[in-house]
């Protein structure tokens, strides 16, 4: 059959509203992990026993199980439990949630290896434990982390092809659509890679730059 | 809790999860192959072929694996590639996961000292003898674990190919959520047997590590 690429520039248009929309849920996704991320790495470390060991369950089963799988969980889970939410809106919290866990393990490392005395200290000039977490602790924590979070959120943009799959029309469904209307598979797959890359090479100009930011504040 | 839905169906679920583990096995074993050759190219003498193995490398891990699939099963017959579902599987997250693996070779390689190559130079080994007696034993003793990583990643990314149709664990629970309406107890028997392959290798992993260890 051969490869044609003159067929590509007639369908751009719902390639690259399918780009906005996978940068739109990857944005709304990766600031869902990452504060969703502070907030189970709080709750892994500071809940109490009651709360914090059926947590860290559901974390170790977050980690253990293929994103896809979670994603089907979550957009039929949510319907079953009679909250029809739009496709798009699973697919964001799927992709939050998921990647949040991942954070929180990152973050908890970093809150216990912000120095002892930085909490006393707080604890000191009057502030709570909430208030000395929050205001002296973690922001520190989550300088040292953004780095490898940085990683975390390139896993994201990339996992959140798989979206496609619970009906969400981003990128990767929006060059299947003009796949069907063209039956042009390589070359429009192949357009919707490209895309991608220039989004992840952005993406990691960002962190660099974010990094040596970092590495001058210190 | 439909227990007495799952007692039925989890016949299929013990299936898939063996075609999930064949592909693991065969995606792993793809993968490692790759990371070798793209850890020997990124640290060839030759500048054009260090520029192939970072451009493959660059470019795998640099767009999605689903995407990568997609091209290989759906766009290969356009460029004279006919595969089935689960060889077009095992070949496109074996190259994906190979990019991944090329990084972590290449870095257990080059953190070994310059000084045991120069050593083993002195005492008289050629380039290659420096490098298959002296640097990769040392260095294969740093990549178990991080290629322990690796695989874990690989196990779940073999779920991309139910996108594909393969009937593996993910596809499995899929197909079952859409016929019975019961999400959460087919996610409980898919998400068991991952656990249970992923906490397998996990364990095998640190034992081999544990082993390769100079004590």
């Amino acid at each position: 059959m051969g490869l044609d690429f003159t067929v590509v520039p007639g369908h751009l248009d719902i390639i690259l509203l399918g780009c906005a929309w996978t940068i739109g849920i990857a944005v709304a996704a990766a600031l869902l992990s990452f504060f969703g991320g502070i907030v189970f790495a709080v709750i892994a470390l500071y809940a109490p026993w009651i709360i914090r060991q059926p947590f860290r369950l559901i974390e170790w089963v977050f980690m253990g199980t293929p994103l896809l799988l979670q994603l089907f969980l979550i957009y039929f889970g949510l319907v079953q439990i009679g909250i029809d939410l739009p496709a798009f809106v699973a697919g964001i919290i799927g992709l939050g949630l998921h990647f949040a866990v991942y954070n929180s393990e990152l973050i908890q490392t970093a809150i216990l290896s912000v120095d002892k005395g930085q909490m006393e200290a707080a604890r000191t000039v009057g502030l709570s434990r909430g208030q000395a977490l929050r205001k002296v602790v973690i922001p520190q924590a989550v300088r040292d982390v953004i780095p490898p979070i940085g990683n975390n959120m390139i896993a994201l943009l990339k996992d959140s092809a798989l979206v496609s799959v619970i009906g969400v029309s981003e990128l990767t469904l929006s060059a299947q659509r003009a796949i069907g209307a063209t039956y042009r598979p390589f070359e429009f797959y192949l357009v919707a890679a490209m895309f991608y890359y220039v989004i992840n090479l952005c993406m990691e100009w960002v962190q660099r730059r974010i990094e040596r930011r970092i590495s001058i504040s210190r | 809790m439909d227990i007495d839905l799952m007692m039925r169906v989890y016949p299929f679920f013990l299936t898939a999860a063996w075609t999930t583990i064949q592909l693991s096995v065969l995606t792993a074993l793809l993968g490692l192959a790759m990371g070798a050759l793209g850890a020997s190219a990124r640290l060839s003498r030759f500048a054009l072929v260090r520029f192939i193995g970072a451009a493959y490398v660059s470019l795998f891990r640099g767009t999605p694996a689903l995407i990568q699939l997609f091209i290989l099963y759906f766009g290969g017959p356009q460029i004279g590639i006919q595969l089935d579902a689960f060889e077009a599987g095992v070949i496109g997250l074996g190259i994906n996961a190979g990019a991944y693996m090329t990084e972590t070779i290449r870095g257990a390689i080059i953190s070994i000292d310059k000084g045991q190559r120069e050593a083993g130079r002195t005492l008289g080994l050629s380039q290659w003898q420096a490098t298959y007696k002296i640097i990769l034993p040392q260095a294969a003793r740093l990549m178990v674990r991080p290629l322990g990583v690796n695989l874990n990643m690989l196990i779940k990314a073999t779920a991309l190919v139910a996108a594909i149709s393969v009937v593996e664990l993910t596809y499995t629970a899929q197909r079952y959520i859409g016929s019975t309406y019961k999400p959460f107890e087919m996610f409980l028997l898919a998400g068991v047997l991952y656990m249970i392959i992923i906490y397998a290798t996990g364990r095998a992993v640190a034992w081999l590590d544990r082993r390769v260890q100079i004590t």
